[in-house]
């Protein structure tokens, strides 16, 4: 029973969480992926922009809110999603247009379209700011748990309850759908496999007939999904600060990184890497051994490892860790 | 008058110095062409004007009698002129199928055939065709980056260095596969570093020297030419 016990705790306060903020990197490491791979840089506006098309996820709620639409036990968010996707597809077009497109032609160096891509980073800050302000925003509606603890507690009879939200379950299940059509789309379909032969081998891709531009707005368009859903997954899940998105960027780019930066795979698979890690090292493992250890051997202390004002630090180390040993990241294979 | 014909070529890359001047090379459907001559004499770079990869500031690209000068490559491939550059020649993450699949967007029929066509004229293709170009032998490479080129069943076909790095006997399978093509009334222009057995295997040959035609005849009269042998053969 207390083993049972042990394993409840685990599953409530590391795996379940760590299963869905894993999956919230992991659909913007994609994204950071996707642009290094095809576009060639570090786009540092990730965490902005998946911040922004979760602004319109947050106002278009907002709106069906008022006229009475809602999803029954479903959020309300989940129906804005497609149209949020479209005003950020909009939006990351006309800044590729106006600003991207100009350094491409140009065939300037990746750390130069880095720079500009801070440059976009700000104006997309600002523009959240007049258009949403910086507050805390909830935005959650519907049926908040699939399972609640006490429920749990009184069907198995264990002293431990488990939770499970529905924001996770929604997380989970729309990961693994967004991913799964993703990555057919890019191996199965003659537009991924003409964006992974852009990405592989530019020149010769371009002598097969490849068309670059219509590559370019694929990767924006697929982005730009995976950017929404990202954004809005985790704004339901913790609730719209517009700015913890900018925070978000250190895990995201570490798991890209960890996954072999311009492999989308590795990139979806660093995502749950960096999840696992920060929140393994940081949960505080009393209860679990109070449970599996005899009573003489109990612990005392909390038995954190890290305290978890130094999340952060957990993907930076391993960020460094891994360029400094296998920049190529810990998984086989190279890009797209 | 050639089938394919580059004339008095001159061009450079930017606006850097010119890297051949005035140089000519041409090839008829049905004969292997090759080009010849030291490091950095401007092989490859004749070869991407033919293709238009840079501009020529003097001189004529012309197919079948037509001038093709003002073409962009894209435009020249559409046209059945196929180039296999001297590096990075396939696409090292894609699996060999999907090689010969991006060889063939340019065309709009069903390429189910042609990769059939392919895999019979490189048996090893078939076997491999799942597994990753870049984990394939350099022989190996080749044979996809040939395969690859010949998808759009080429009238004109373009191979910069085709037995870079591979050994004798992978060499002379590939010459041979290469002579196959030729039999299928290809036009083959050649840059070659062994230039005894390309030779061999040629009907023409140039020898450029800093960007200039040097020498030209057919594979025995370059081969036999106290001069060639003496500055360009080794012997
Ligand atoms: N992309 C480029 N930009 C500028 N200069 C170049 C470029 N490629 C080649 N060159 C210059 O043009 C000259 C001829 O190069 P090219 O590659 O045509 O020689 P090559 O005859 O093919 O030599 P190799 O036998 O080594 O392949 C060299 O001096 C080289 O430095
Ligand atoms: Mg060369």
């Amino acid at each position: 029973m207390d083993f049972i016990n042990a394993i409840i705790v685990l599953l409530n306060y590391t795996i379940i969480p760590a299963l869905t903020y894993g999956s919230q990197l992991a659909l913007g490491a994609i994204f950071v992926t996707l642009i290094y791979g095809i576009l060639r840089f570090a786009n540092f506006a990730t965490g902005d922009m998946m911040s922004f098309g979760t602004m319109f996820a947050v106002l278009l709620t907002y709106y069906f809110q008022s006229l009475g639409i809602n999803l029954g036990i479903f959020p309300t968010a989940l129906i804005t999603i497609p149209l949020a996707t479209f005003m950020m597809i909009l939006y990351m077009l006309s800044i590729d247009k106006f600003v991207f497109e100009y350094y491409r032609i140009k065939k300037s160096p990746p750390v130069q379209l880095a720079m500009v891509s801070v440059g976009v980073m700000f104006v997309t800050q600002a523009i959240i700011r007049i258009i949403i302000g910086p507050a805390d925003r909830t935005f959650l509606d519907g049926e908040k748990f699939i399972l609640k603890a006490s429920e749990f507690k009184e069907i198995t009879g264990l002293n431990e309850g488990l939770t499970i939200k529905s924001t996770q379950a929604i997380t989970i299940v729309i990961t693994m759908i967004a991913v799964s059509i993703m990555f057919w789309f890019l191996n199965k379909t003659k537009t991924g496999t003409s964006m992974r032969a852009y990405s592989d081998n530019e020149d010769l891709a371009l002598l097969s007939g490849i068309d670059p531009k219509k590559v370019v707005l694929i990767t924006w368009i697929i982005a730009g999904i995976l950017a929404t859903i990202g954004g809005v997954l985790y704004g339901l899940d913790k609730s719209y600060r517009p700015f913890v998105y900018f925070n978000n960027m250190l895990p995201i780019f570490a798991a890209a990184i960890v996954g072999g930066i311009g492999n989308p795979f590795g990139a979806f698979l660093g995502g749950y890497v960096i999840a696992f890690a920060e929140i393994f090292l940081t949960y505080a493992y009393k209860k679990f051994f109070t449970y599996i250890l005899p009573e003489a051997l109990e612990p005392n202390s909390m038995m954190q490892i890290l305290s978890t004002d130094y999340k952060f630090a957990v993907s930076f180390s391993i960020l460094v860790i891994v360029l400094l040993f296998r920049p190529s990241g810990i998984f086989k294979g190279k890009t797209l | 008058m050639a089938f394919f014909e580059g004339n008095k070529m001159t061009a450079g890359y930017g606006s850097g110095p010119d890297i051949i001047s005035s140089c000519s090379i041409n090839a008829d459907r049905g004969e292997i062409v090759a080009i010849l001559g030291p490091n950095g004499a401007g092989k490859s770079t004749a070869m991407k004007a033919m293709l238009g990869l840079l501009n020529l500031k003097s001189g004529s690209v012309l197919m079948d009698g037509k001038d093709i000068s003002s073409l962009s490559p894209q435009d020249r491939v559409k046209a059945g002129i196929s180039f296999v550059p001297q590096t990075r020649n396939v696409f090292a993450d894609l699996t060999v199928r999907e090689n010969l699949e991006v060889g063939a967007f340019l065309r709009e029929d069903d390429v189910n055939k042609v990769i059939e066509d392919i895999y019979e004229l490189f048996p090893i293709l078939n076997e491999k065709k799942s597994q990753k170009v870049g984990e394939l032998s350099g022989g190996q490479r080749q044979q996809v980056a040939l395969g690859r080129a010949l998808m759009i069943r080429p009238s004109v076909l373009m191979l910069d260095e085709p037995t870079a790095g591979v050994s004798p006997i992978v060499m002379d399978e590939l010459f041979e596969h290469i002579i196959k093509v030729k039999e299928t009334n290809v036009a083959i222009i050649m840059v070659e570093q062994n230039a005894k057995q390309a030779l061999s295997i040629s009907d023409r040959g140039y020898v450029l020297v800093t960007g200039e035609n040097k020498f030209e005849g057919s594979g025995n009269e370059l081969l036999n030419d106290p001069e060639v042998r003496r500055s360009f053969l080794g012997a």
